[in-house]
């Protein structure tokens, strides 16, 4: 069992844990992830890694409540356990000097893009972040981010905080300004990454996107997570989740994460009706 | 002499019709007169030909004979002395290539029921004996304490047989599993009808009660790596992680919705136990139509569980004819009495899909046989022109695994082949690398679950050697 030491509510709907893993904290680096398991009965959701302290012995972890799962997981308080905590999985965020880097964050994403911004700039890099939500009420680490970027850029879908629209908007700014960029990493939900890769492609910048698909073991030995890059098929729990987001198929990405909408749903109307119970 | 009996006693099974609709088990299992009837024909041979078919040579007439002499007891120790995993093996070793080959009334067509006994008495004693207590029919350690630890990794065939003889032996014995489970294909990939769960865990729980420490959750290569387990401490290392990478057929359309490998749909109705759903929370897709691209046995599993799980029709496609299928013939037939029906000489072209990703169809090619490959199997040759589609809103692609690359890649000095497989001393089990072991289908790719068991024994007397040198 896996003791959840601290819990913080980040905003309505995204919660933060931190586990008691210290195998895990070991191990950890920017861009892996972790599979979770509430209890017997559970199924294993893969999470990434929002942060880690090999000396304390934890792992922390930030998910959005999206399901049946991850609701359960967010009626959990501190002194709470649960069930599984696998990994460090996948392949770490590569980090170098590269110059200039643009962190892209879109909602949920905060969490996973501030341990690649923070290694990126000790790194050397100058750090660029742009962070998106869609209304104030939704955003969070704002400070976190800001800690490790030389520039921060906060949007607003609604326009109830920092600049009205999505992250592409200053994205294409910057790459359009005659600034030197080097490299861009976008992180956040499928759609978000996609228009990023979009909007970096036309000046080629080399746009790294962390990939989310549907997982069951974590460690490649099922296929359920498999995507296409380049034309080639790929198995983001191993061979990624970070990938080049100017090859990745988007569309078949999206489709993939839709497989079990229908059985999403039962569960979560399941759970609700059991949880009112 | 006495007279031979020739009459094999029939083990009762579930009713086709029922069972096709249930995840409970089909064979039932011996009763204690059917057990003493078939082990009664027995006839004690002085030279012991069903011994050496038996890849951990479970001393097979004696158990035998105390069945027949009415001391379970007796049957238990012999058996669980040579194997620790007699429920398994009953249940899923291909004993009519084995030990029931070499009995000498195969010669007469009537091999003694091997199998079917030894599982009976692996169901004796978890139905008699407490789990958990030392009781008599327990082997007591063989070997002094040697105060040297052993790492196994991998908790599947391989790695338990292995960890339970070094464990006896006198060595501390530890099993680092990636899973959540122990037990390795045996929980996700067979499935409950062929080898119930509760049976692979009381299993463990014996290997455990050796005194086997097992660590889930630990994905060795992530976590550890290979040597910084040896650098922590152990003084030998088992590598018994399996072949657990699907292979596909790398042919259109094949990431559509609706396919999936044999491995991603077995582990999501077995080891996540997505039959239940949604009491228990993973789902799996249960197609109105389901092709399953294979002929070996974990084709024939995921035939059935997908005919379990509610198919109208599913249908096996298989390159070659049913004389090359690699699966049990006893497997072959329970699918075909449910109803599973056979598209043989039948391979997929690509796959079809609609505007939204799904899988709609299975376009695929008449084969032919030519001359005999490197399997000794003869080469399916396509006919030219003759494509037609089946429809299908499922597939399952089930064409064997592979090594997971995961350990090889982040290990020095280890050898690899082509194949992915760790070379490994067919006798022993060492490998290149000094103080590491490998065995199962990690070296052979995808094997049986005796051979893995065999070839942990052979490692597990290798490194005892090693270790008391």
């Amino acid at each position: 069992m896996y003791k959840i030491l601290f819990r913080e509510d980040l905003v309505p709907g995204i919660h933060l844990f931190k586990m008691a893993a210290p195998a895990v904290a070991a191990k950890a680096r920017a861009g892996q992830f972790v599979v979770v398991r509430i209890d017997e009965r559970g199924e294993r959701i893969p999470l990434t890694i929002a942060d880690w302290d090999k000396n304390g012995g934890t792992v922390t972890i930030v998910f959005m409540e999206v399901g049946a799962t991850t609701a359960r997981l967010a009626l959990l308080k501190e002194g709470d356990a649960i069930a599984d905590f696998v990994g460090p999985l996948g392949v770490p965020a590569e980090i170098g000097n590269y110059g200039t880097v643009v962190c892209v964050a879109g909602g949920v994403g905060a969490a996973p893009v501030a341990p690649v911004a923070r290694e990126l700039k000790k790194a050397g890099n100058k750090i660029i972040t742009i962070l998106g939500a869609r209304s104030q009420d939704l955003l969070f680490w704002e400070d976190v981010l800001s800690g490790v970027s030389d520039r921060m850029i906060v949007t607003t879908d609604d326009g109830s905080y920092g600049r009205k629209g999505v992250v592409t908007g200053p994205l294409k700014e910057i790459l359009e300004s005659g600034e030197k960029i080097d490299r861009v990493v976008a992180i956040g939900p499928v759609v978000m990454m996609k228009f990023c890769s979009l909007t970096t492609a036309p000046s080629g910048v080399r746009t790294i996107v962390s990939l989310n698909p549907i997982m069951v073991d974590g460690t490649g030995m099922c296929g359920c997570c498999r995507v296409s890059v380049d034309g080639e098929t790929k198995f983001a729990c191993v061979d990624g989740p970070d990938f080049d987001g100017h090859k990745v198929d988007w569309e078949l990405l999206a489709a993939r994460q839709r497989i079990y909408i229908g059985e999403e749903k039962c569960a979560y109307e399941e759970w609700q009706k059991s949880h009112a119970a | 002499m006495a007279k031979l009996n020739l009459n094999r006693v029939e083990m009762p099974r579930q009713d086709p019709k029922k069972r096709g609709k249930n995840f409970n088990e089909v064979a039932l299992g011996y009763s204690l007169e059917q057990a003493k009837e078939e082990a009664s024909r027995c006839i004690q041979c002085k030279k012991r030909n069903c011994v050496t078919g038996c890849p951990v040579e479970v001393d097979i007439p004696d158990f035998i004979q105390a069945i027949r002499d009415d001391d379970m007891p007796a049957a238990v120790r012999i058996l669980k002395s040579k194997n620790a995993l007699p429920g398994i093996c009953g249940r899923v070793c291909p004993q009519e290539s084995q030990c029931e080959s070499t009995c000498t009334l195969a010669n007469k067509d009537a091999p003694i029921a091997i199998g079917r006994l030894e599982r009976f008495v692996a169901d004796w004693e978890r139905g008699n004996l407490p789990a958990k207590s030392a009781t008599p029919s327990r082997p007591k350690p063989a070997g002094r304490p040697s105060g040297k630890k052993v790492a196994v990794v991998g908790s599947g065939p391989a790695g338990l047989t292995a960890a339970a003889d070094l464990a006896r032996l006198g060595h501390g014995v530890t099993i680092f599993e990636a899973l959540h489970v122990a037990g390795g294909v045996l929980m996700y990939g067979i499935p409950e009808f062929r080898l119930p769960k509760e049976i692979v865990q009381a299993e463990v729980e014996f290997v455990a009660s050796l005194g086997v420490k097992i660590e889930l959750d630990s994905v060795v290569g992530k976590l550890a790596t290979l040597d910084e387990i040896l650098a922590n401490g152990y003084d030998a290392v088992f590598l018994g992680t399996g072949a657990g990478l699907p292979m596909f057929l790398n042919i259109d359309g094949e990431n559509l919705n609706g396919i999936y490998s044999a491995n991603e749909f077995l582990t999501r109705v077995n080891l996540m136990k997505a039959y239940k759903f949604p009491e228990y929370d993973t789902p799996v897709k249960v197609g109105k139509k389901v092709a399953v691209v294979g002929g070996g046995n974990v084709a024939m599993d995921s035939a059935r569980c997908a005919l379990r799980l509610g198919a109208d029709e599913v249908y096996i496609i298989y390159r070659r004819s049913e004389a090359e299928m690699p699966a049990r013939r006893e497997e072959v037939e329970n699918a075909q009495e449910e109803g599973i029906r056979f598209k043989l000489l039948t391979n997929p072209k690509r796959f079809l899909g609609n505007d939204q990703n799904w899988v709609t169809g299975a376009e695929c090619y008449e084969m032919e046989l030519g001359e005999p490959d490197d399997s000794g199997r003869r080469r399916p040759v396509v006919k030219k022109g003759s494509e037609f589609v089946i429809d299908v809103d499922e597939v399952i692609v089930a064409l064997g695994t592979r090594p997971n690359p995961l350990i090889a890649s982040t290990t020095v000095g280890l050898e690899t082949t082509k194949h992915g497989t760790v070379v490994a001393d067919e006798e022993t089990g060492k490998t290149v690398k000094d103080k590491v072991w490998a065995g199962g289908d990690i070296v052979t790719g995808s094997a049986t679950v005796i051979s893995a068991m065999g070839a942990g024994k052979r490692a597990a007397a290798s490194i005892d050697e090693y270790l008391r040198g």
